[in-house]
């Protein structure tokens, strides 16, 4: 049963794609309250923290716990440049996504040497920090009042209307599912599965481990950077209660319950517990308790995640339809 | 002035090293990081605030049952979830995001049925507080001492002298060759389990007894305290752990006493950081050679 759901999924891979991305660009036409298309952005911000979550955790097998702390660090400093500065979202969204990665460097190259759950620890420690750094420099964070009035993203005096903001997001999220797609199937993608499985095999094959952990820290941080940047420009008002740690177990709920190593596994994990919250919202005091159960309850069946641990081009491969042209022309489309 | 703060510093860093300790025993035989260490040190002045106040039963017996429920529940999640985990031989991150993800069912099950205020535990113990010249140590303070230092010996003398804890040790040097030798390795952990909880729970109630209040916040900061315990003293090491707790807490009393407030928990967080980089084995922990 579960094999010939796996290989009716493997088969129709594309068009099932095809077809979630039809769904998420025909969303905002049929729905056009703001409150559903605030939803979908939500969700759609979710995927991005998830999706660049699941590249550190799911590909490269290092449990990053306090990943808030990065979403944070996106989030303000794409307001401290917004509210001060006047500058361009197109500027703030980059400025986030360095400004991220430069963290992800700052506290990867002296950490990543020890082995995996000394780094769960540090991230922890990391976002923390965070926190209680936003909340004391005062000068330039306003502390606990919080960054209000952050400019909506478009130029200058022309704001861009909820619609299109919900598809310039969706537009973020898409392609950096194709980055990941395409990173994972290239060679650097290949080192990073190497490290993940067997370090000390990956080095003796020429691989620096060290190397590709600080590359993929990086990376990770920048796309959470800039889900912090988008983020701060939509809402609008950004205070250090959005990034603690109980931010940070949920996005790692969302990249685990989804499931490690898969794409579609993040949107999964992410559009799911961002949307029965508000299918919920009479129980909004356990919602926490509901992730936590869904996260016991994952490991107990799927250490992996719902859709951790498929290989679908092998799968393919089984079925017989994979010539090696094929697979590689359809992984290079998938996204 | 100066010996109040190492008054104050001592009693903190008692009840540190006893949480650091119960963590470092799992640790030590499962190398697992329990998140849901912290869960339980919040959960037993809960059972006691709702014994004592609620029921008003009588401080001690809540006490006792307080540490066993506690106790139960960690051997329990250990018996449930984190032994199927084991027998599925998924990898020890995975059985680390379940104890993420009971103690997440825990803290925040106490926020829905207690409320997220701050709730009153008595802290009249019954002892007299010591005047030492101008330094006072109350009630509490003596109690909060004694205790650890009696329950640390206690566990010192059961890890090293006993045959459960020549079980334990042999567990955590390798499970399969402890199987081979007749020892009931999954018994073991659980009882393990059982203690570490109790620990956490002790101290958790200790503590609160010492504030004389409780409230949810506290789980995220022991938790980050104990690790930076259990990393200073290194990693898996029962008098490290102890070390290590006392140290977090002399070091935490007197920067808040005498440099600033405002960072007072971010400063384990700079220790752990700090110390990882330069140390990662910690002050008395051993170097582990990784083996093909």
């Amino acid at each position: 049963m579960a094999r010939k759901i796996l290989q009716g999924w493997a088969k129709w891979e594309k068009y099932i794609n095809a077809f979630l991305l039809l769904v998420a660009v025909v969303f905002p036409i049929l729905f056009t309250r703001p409150y559903l298309i605030n939803v979908g952005v939500m969700c759609l911000i979710y995927v991005l923290l998830s999706l660049s979550l699941n590249i550190l955790t799911g590909y490269m097998g290092i449990t990053g716990l306090g990943w808030a702390g990065f979403f944070g660090i996106g989030a303000y400093t794409a307001a401290i440049l917004a509210t001060r500065f006047q500058v361009n979202f197109l500027l703030t969204f980059l400025a986030a996504a360095v400004v991220s990665a430069i963290f992800g460097l700052i506290i990867g190259l002296p950490t990543l040497k020890l082995s995996g759950r000394y780094i769960a620890i540090v991230t922890m420690a990391f976002c923390e920090i965070m926190r209680t750094l936003e909340v004391n420099l005062d000068g330039l964070t306003r502390g606990s009042r919080g960054i209000p009035n952050i400019p909506k993203i478009g130029f200058g005096e022309f704001n861009f209307s909820r619609t299109v903001q919900y598809y310039l997001i969706l537009a973020i999220v898409v392609l950096t599912m194709i980055v990941i797609t395409r990173l994972m199937n290239s060679r650097v993608g290949r080192g990073i599965l190497s490290v993940k499985d067997d370090d000390i095999a990956a080095s003796a094959m020429g691989v620096n481990p060290f190397r590709y952990k600080v590359m993929t820290f990086a990376i990770a941080a920048m796309f959470a950077g800039l889900a912090g940047a988008f983020y701060a420009h939509y809402i609008g008002f950004i205070d250090p209660t959005s990034f603690t740690f109980d931010q940070s177990t949920i996005i790692i709920s969302m990249t685990i319950i989804g499931g490690l190593g898969n794409v579609m596994g993040s949107v999964l994990g992410a559009v799911t517990l961002t949307v029965l919250p508000e299918i919920l919202r009479p129980l909004m005091d356990v919602r926490q308790i509901v992730y936590g159960v869904l996260m016991v309850i994952t490991m107990l069946v799927r250490p992996m995640g719902v859709l951790g641990g498929f290989n679908l081009r092998h799968i393919r491969q089984q079925m017989g339809i994979g010539k090696e042209e094929k697979a590689r022309e359809l992984s290079s489309t998938e996204n | 002035m100066f010996l109040q703060q190492v008054f104050n510093g001592l009693t903190i860093g008692m009840t540190y090293a006893l949480v650091a300790v119960g963590f470092s025993m799992v640790y030590g035989v499962l190398e697992l990081a329990n998140f849901a260490n912290g869960a339980f040190y919040i959960l037993a002045p809960y059972i006691l605030f709702l014994m004592f106040s609620s029921m008003s039963w009588g401080l001690l017996p809540a006490i006792i049952l307080a540490i066993i429920v506690t106790g139960v529940v960690g051997a329990l999640m250990d018996h449930f979830i984190l032994a199927t985990i084991r027998k599925n031989k998924a990898p020890v991150s995975s059985s680390m995001v379940a104890t993420l993800g009971v103690s997440t069912v825990i803290t925040n099950g106490l926020i829905a049925i207690f409320g997220s205020d701050t709730k009153p535990i008595p802290s009249n113990v019954g002892i007299d507080s010591i005047h030492i010249s101008t330094a006072i140590l109350t009630g509490t303070q003596v109690l909060i001492i004694i205790a650890a230092v009696i329950i640390m010996v206690v566990l010192s003398l059961i890890v090293y002298k006993t045959k459960l804890g020549s079980a334990m040790r042999s567990i955590a040097q390798n499970g399969t060759a402890a199987r081979m030798m007749g020892v009931n390795v999954n018994s073991i952990i659980t009882i393990t389990f059982f203690i570490g909880s109790a620990c956490a729970a002790i101290a958790g109630a200790m503590t609160s007894m010492y504030y004389g209040s409780v409230d949810t916040m506290l789980y995220f900061s022991v938790s980050v305290k104990t690790f930076a315990s259990v990393i200073l003293g290194g990693i898996g090491s029962v008098p490290g752990a102890m070390l290590g707790g006392m140290l977090i807490g002399m070091l935490e009393t007197f920067i808040t006493g005498y440099v600033t407030s405002a960072y007072r928990d971010t400063i384990s967080f700079m220790i752990i950081i700090v110390l990882l980089i330069v140390r990662p084995t910690g002050l008395l922990g051993q170097k582990k050679i990784t083996k093909v």
